[in-house]
């Protein structure tokens, strides 16, 4: 039987529902003591003084320290040389430039008594001007004389991709345009465990615990920074509670710790609360895009131009600087847009720095694009549905080099025609539209609207070149899988999961092409020390890379267990099968022999063929794919309005996805649940917001809203398949999509309910507030 | 955590967790998600905020879900509470709400759940078949970031479904 395609239970949840997983603040070894920052409170101002003399002697303290007691040490690594003046201190440096910069740090012998120092540190600011918002640090480059965060960089503006010189022709000729500004909303990842670091320099070398998705990349950033060498230096990710891309930034504290481990010769645990997660911990989106599209009166889309301006916030991370360009890259969305033009602009501002979250500037392109398809549609009168139906990509179009950037941007695969069609089909849309006609027209019943969005987006990262240009090695995947004496196996990846079931799906893919047991395969990850060189999880790619290698050691260890085979059978390795459990000679069951006889052959010279080494069951592969892989998929969402409150109501969501191949649709269809949260989340509920003076207003949870289980509706699900070139299995990878998808549809259909009331667009989140303004003012700006 | 013998007044607390007795002077401010996992080593009750809001801490205390991040320890002397590690049976298998979550996919990363499962019992022990409505209601206060929570309901009504794979009732008492 296969296993790939099959529902099958996961090997992480043991542990997991029984309180025996291992996150980082359940490691204390032995003499751990726990650090904690003194924050900036101030936006933007420099420190006159810090004053750390009565922390210092508060009962149970090991020490305070500044940025003066870490001088001699490197910035924080991942930007270019050319951006000197933005490599970040490890603590606030004569200014701080957000809220919530960590300008000192206390170690005492537990938590408690770190809070309690902490609040003793006294600093003295002076305030400088706030530049809190894009458009407020735009607004003081408009003045030579105006304020720079930086004043060494001289600008609060990054031209990544420079603005082209004119219009296209395209869209100059196009016979009609429109324009839209959209500001895709901040938010916060919120793993529901904050991040943790756990350092214990010992003699013998450094061992850091954190919680993280990339640990051989931070292992190679550690050694570096302190100069060590990486085989002294062991990074561990042991269970990581969630990631969402806010585990791959470099947080000061995992610098902090091995240093403060080395001088007071003792662990070290830096654990942050949710309060301190909130304005530490790099946000997400936070973009404005400046939409403009030229179309004719059969709704046909002739150019897009687009003009992104990223937030980087006040000490800007490595990804953070190129989100936007995935953004502008995949702006084009699903449709033959003959032209497009798309820019971007990283902003400094006196805020949380920006870094991936699900999605990491696919989504904002997605829901740019999915808002600009009903502007379309709504300036030409005509349905929605036939608007995108009319722009599609073809299925033989592919593979499509999209214009709007031809070197990143190449679609591997997908059927966005059929996609549409099987979303249309579960919502019964034309059914849908008479109950809404009927509806919106009866007082006594809610608004109604229909939302639709047709996405794709990149994962499988990535050919090569992709993931070095964050910073990381390389963009291959590895996998090692050794046969064990008695036949069962141990596989090594290089992944760092977080969440996604991958020991489950890799042990699927293997137990395929080995005919071993499932439950005798075993998969291992995240320590450096015991796993090859590896990259991690992120950007979609754990089986569309990862997956790609397990499958193809299997098929070289299986191979090279047929020759052991063939020879106890005596037999041609060509003419041998693998079975359940074993090889055997094709259609003989009676000339057999089980992959415990052949597993221990493995290792006894006498037992080998000649020329075969003993230990010979034991690969390693180093994935590299040529393309990324583009998952698409058709959402749909069913929304009602109270009329009287504003507060919307999911009453359907639809979600037909294209991931390609699936390795196993209970965990697919988990995926993409939780994407869909987040992106329904991000369009009603969440937003980080800073008052004018760069005062954040969402530090804890209860002013950011991630919602509950009272709050989502159940997902109605559908599938279309189509397989990638890009790697045997067919599979495209699947994390992202619903992050992607979801938040255009709810949109979407807020403003297909509201449309009578004059509304063409909302900025996310949408909240009830903002929704009562809105039928209030038909529409106009509040 | 470290040793506390600085620390101003200290109180004596005994807090009996899955059957276990814990004595020991701790600090009156000490709260009873840290005296779970820093005192008596219990380390699979998890904090995801700061403000009772995520529901990783939830056990159950006196039968009933509580938010341990809402209990002083000092509040909990003399109680008996139970922790994800005291759902299981004496002989290891799964209690049915554990079982439910594996069925179903009801969890992803993991950290939330031990907050989900005590919930979860503790609604069960009170409303053993619930509708999904009601499951996502009681469910309110625990926040999951991975699953979206449409398997998480799926997982509670499994365990509806299924009660006989309940390990003995009341090792809470």
């Amino acid at each position: 039987m296969s296993l790939v395609g099959a529902r099958v239970i996961r090997k992480e949840d043991p542990n997991l529902i029984t309180g025996r997983g291992v996150f980082v603040d359940d490691l204390d070894p032995s003499g751990t003591v726990f650090a904690t920052f003194v924050r900036s409170t101030e936006a933007h101002a420099e420190i006159i003084s810090i004053d750390t003399a009565e922390a210092e002697a508060a009962p149970g303290v090991l020490g305070v320290y500044t940025f003066d007691d870490f001088s001699e040490l490197p910035r924080v690594p991942g930007l270019p040389p050319e951006l000197a003046p933005l490599h970040r201190p490890l603590l606030a440096n004569g200014s701080v430039k957000f809220v919530g910069e960590p300008v000192a740090v206390v170690v005492a012998m537990d938590r408690y008594k770190a809070a309690d120092a902490a609040e003793l540190v006294t600093v003295e600011y002076s305030p400088l001007p706030v530049l809190p918002s894009i458009d407020a640090s735009m607004a003081a480059m408009a003045d030579p004389e105006g304020p720079r965060i930086h004043p060494l960089l001289q600008t609060n503006a990054l031209p990544i991709l420079p603005a082209p010189e004119a219009p296209s022709e395209e869209f100059v000729n196009a016979p009609r345009h429109a324009a839209l500004r959209i500001k895709n909303n901040r938010c916060s990842a919120v793993a529901i465990e904050a991040f943790a670091v756990v350092a214990d320099w010992r003699p013998e070398g450094l061992v850091v615990w954190a919680t993280y998705q990339a640990p051989h990349h931070l292992r190679n950033q550690l050694c570096a920074f302190f100069g060590i060498d990486a085989s002294e230096c062991r990074v561990i990710a042991p269970d990581v509670g969630g990631g969402f891309g806010s585990k791959i930034n470099f947080y000061v504290e995992i610098f902090l710790a091995p240093e403060l481990s080395r001088r007071l010769r003792r662990p070290v645990k830096f654990a942050l609360t949710r309060s301190e997660a909130m304005v530490h911990m790099h946000h997400g989106r936070a973009q404005i895009n400046e939409v403009e599209v030229g179309f004719d009166d059969d709704g046909i889309v002739h150019a897009l131009r687009v003009h992104t301006l990223q937030d980087i916030g006040g000490w800007p991370d490595h990804t953070g600087l190129g989100l936007g360009v995935l953004t502008s890259a995949m702006a084009g969305g699903c449709y033959r847009i003959p032209s497009v033009q798309a820019w971007l602009t990283d902003v400094i501002t006196n805020t949380t720095p920006i870094a991936a979250y699900r999605g990491a500037g696919r989504p904002e392109a997605a829901f740019l694009i999915e808002r600009t398809m009903d502007i379309v549609a709504d300036e030409t009168g005509i349905d929605p549905a036939e608007v995108r139906r009319r722009n599609f990509i073809q299925p033989d179009q592919f593979p499509w080099v999209t214009p709007a950037n031809p070197d990143l941007a190449v679609y591997d695969s997908g059927d966005y025609p059929a996609g549409l069609a099987e979303l249309l089909r579960i919502l019964e849309y034309d059914s849908l539209l008479s109950e809404q006609a009927k509806r919106n027209v009866d007082e006594s019943q809610p608004l109604m609207g229909i939302g639709l969005s047709c996405w794709t987006e990149i994962a499988g990262f990535g050919p090569p070149g992709s993931l070095e240009g964050f910073g990381h090695v390389g963009s291959w995947e590895s996998a090692n899988l050794k046969v064990q004496p008695d036949g069962s196996v141990l596989i090594s990846v290089g992944l760092s999961p977080h969440g996604q079931g991958t020991y489950t799906t890799m042990a699927q893919i293997a137990a395929d092409e080995l005919g071993i047991d499932i439950d005798r395969i075993v998969v291992r990850s995240s320590d450096t020390e015991t796993v090859q060189q590896g990259i991690g999880t992120m950007g979609s790619r754990g089986v569309a890379v990862c997956g790609e290698a397990v499958r193809n050691a299997a098929i070289e260890v299986r191979r090279r267990a047929a020759t052991i085979a063939a020879h106890q059978l005596e037999a041609n390795p060509d003419d041998l099968e693998v079975v359940d459990g074993g090889f055997q000679v094709k259609g003989t069951s009676t000339k057999s022999t089980p992959w415990r006889d052949v597993a221990l052959a493995s290792f006894q010279n006498l037992q080998l063929p000649d020329g075969t080494d003993a230990g010979t069951l034991d690969h390693t592969v180093f994935q590299t794919v040529p393309n990324f892989s583009f998952p698409s998929g058709a959402y749909g969402c069913v929304i009602g309005i109270d009329r009287e409150t504003g507060a919307p109501s999911i009453e359907r969501y639809v979600c037909v996805d294209d991931c390609g191949t699936v390795i196993n649709p209970l965990l697919a269809e988990g995926q993409v649940h939780g994407g869909v949260a987040q992106g329904i989340a991000q369009a009603l509920f969440e937003e980080v917001t800073y008052d004018d003076h760069g005062q954040p207003t969402t530090t804890t949870l209860i002013d950011y809203l991630v919602p509950s289980a009272a709050d989502l509706p159940d997902f109605e699900m559908g599938r279309v398949v189509t397989l990638t070139p890009v790697n045997s299995l067919g599979a495209k990878g699947i994390g992202e999509s619903g992050a992607v998808g979801a938040p255009p549809a709810v949109v979407n259909a807020v403003v297909d309910a509201l449309s009578a009331f004059g509304v063409r667009h909302l900025d996310m989140p949408l909240t009830p507030e903002k929704i009562w303004h809105a039928l209030s003012t038909h529409g106009t700006e509040v | 955590m470290g040793n506390s013998t600085t620390a101003a007044r200290l109180v004596e607390v005994g807090v009996t967790i899955n059957g276990v007795e814990h004595r020991m002077p701790v600090e009156a401010r000490e709260l009873l998600v840290h005296f779970i996992r820093s005192r008596a080593g219990l380390t699979g009750t998890h904090i995801g905020c700061d403000t009772s809001n995520c529901g990783a801490c939830t056990v159950l205390l006196g039968g009933g879900a509580v938010k341990s991040c809402t209990v002083l320890a000092v509040q909990a002397d003399g109680d008996s509470i139970t922790t994800v590690e005291g759902l299981a049976g004496d002989d290891g298998s799964f209690s049915a709400v554990q079982e439910g979550f594996r069925q179903e996919h009801g969890l992803q990363c993991g950290f939330c759940t031990p907050g989900m499962l005590m919930a979860a019992t503790g609604l069960l022990s009170t409303n053993p078949d619930p509708s999904r409505d009601e499951i996502r209601e009681a469910l309110e206060g625990n926040i999951c970031r991975c699953t979206g929570y449409q398997m998480i309901v799926n997982s509670v009504r499994w365990a509806a479904e299924h009660p006989d794979s309940a390990p003995t009732e009341g090792s809470a008492s």
